[in-house]
């Protein structure tokens, strides 16, 4: 069973994060709305996989996937965010994320996406 | 604004709520408006742009729209804060998505969500904005983009 903390600063996307998720998979151990939540919660229950958004108030996504990584390189996060463009994807991944899904997103993207982060492989 | 430029929303706004109902969404022709009198349905979700590109886009749609967007999206909750979240979410999405064709300069704000009349909205009176109707259900919505480029 993975720990999954989920970050969003939308409450209708942390609970639909909430509801994709394969519960005999996945057991949500806390829901962030922004870096500085995410990061408290991030050191309190060391989460093996995180959703990331990017856009959110007092500290956006990129800097709390930095200091994510820093704490445990071996997190694996999924960074779900509006912005498509490819340099925001690839910034992600220089620092550390395994995986980028473009909002807006489905059920089943959402699904297949955690399952290939968890299995390893890159999203 | 260029006619790919407002393509880019136009795109936003369809790929949005394609993905998030099985009605079909119809966007109706883009026109220009005088920000003297913004356009405002009962809730707005406001983001600011700055870089090459600076100035607002922002959705805006009616109560009954949000609720029926909101159960389409598997929420039961359809009270005053959910629908503001929901109001910034498709707000920030269209935005963000523009980056794709604007590029890594193109910063967007978190969004700001505003319930009421449209004189709670204030943009520069020396533009206009393009506003980008959309019908949903029987209902109509719209994204309005005031940009500098």
């Amino acid at each position: 069973m993975y720990k999954l903390l989920v970050v969003d600063d939308s409450s209708i996307i942390r609970r639909k994060i909430e509801r994709c998720c394969d519960v005999k998979r996945f057991n949500i151990v806390g829901l962030a709305q922004n870096g500085i939540e995410a990061l408290t919660l991030f050191q309190t229950h060391s989460p093996h996989v995180v959703t990331m958004d990017l856009t959110m108030p007092q500290m956006g996504g990129i800097d709390c996937v930095a200091a994510m990584i820093r704490e445990n390189k071996d997190v694996r996060i999924l960074v779900v965010s509006a912005l498509a463009d490819v340099e925001t994807g690839i910034q992600a991944l220089e620092l550390g994320a395994r995986g980028f899904l473009c909002k807006p997103f489905s059920d089943a993207e959402l699904k297949n996406a955690l399952n290939e982060l968890v299995e390893g492989q890159s999203v | 604004m260029s006619e790919s430029a407002i393509k880019v929303f136009v795109d936003g706004a369809t790929n949005y709520f394609l993905h998030s109902s099985d009605e079909d969404v119809k966007i109706g022709a883009p026109y220009l408006l005088e920000n003297t009198s913004p356009l405002a349905f009962d809730y707005t979700g406001i983001i600011g742009v700055t870089g090459p590109q600076r100035g607002t886009v922002y959705f805006t749609a009616p109560r009954i729209l949000l609720k029926h967007l909101l159960m389409s999206l598997g929420e039961n909750d359809t009270s005053n804060a959910n629908i503001l979240d929901l109001v910034g979410e498709v707000a920030n999405t269209i935005s963000g998505n523009a980056r794709a064709e604007f590029g890594h300069e193109f910063m967007i704000s978190v969004p700001v969500m505003l319930e009421g009349p449209p004189g709670n909205i204030h943009l520069p009176e020396s533009l206009r904005s393009y506003v980008i109707p959309i019908y949903w259900k029987a209902y109509s919505a719209a994204v309005v983009v005031c940009m500098e480029l």
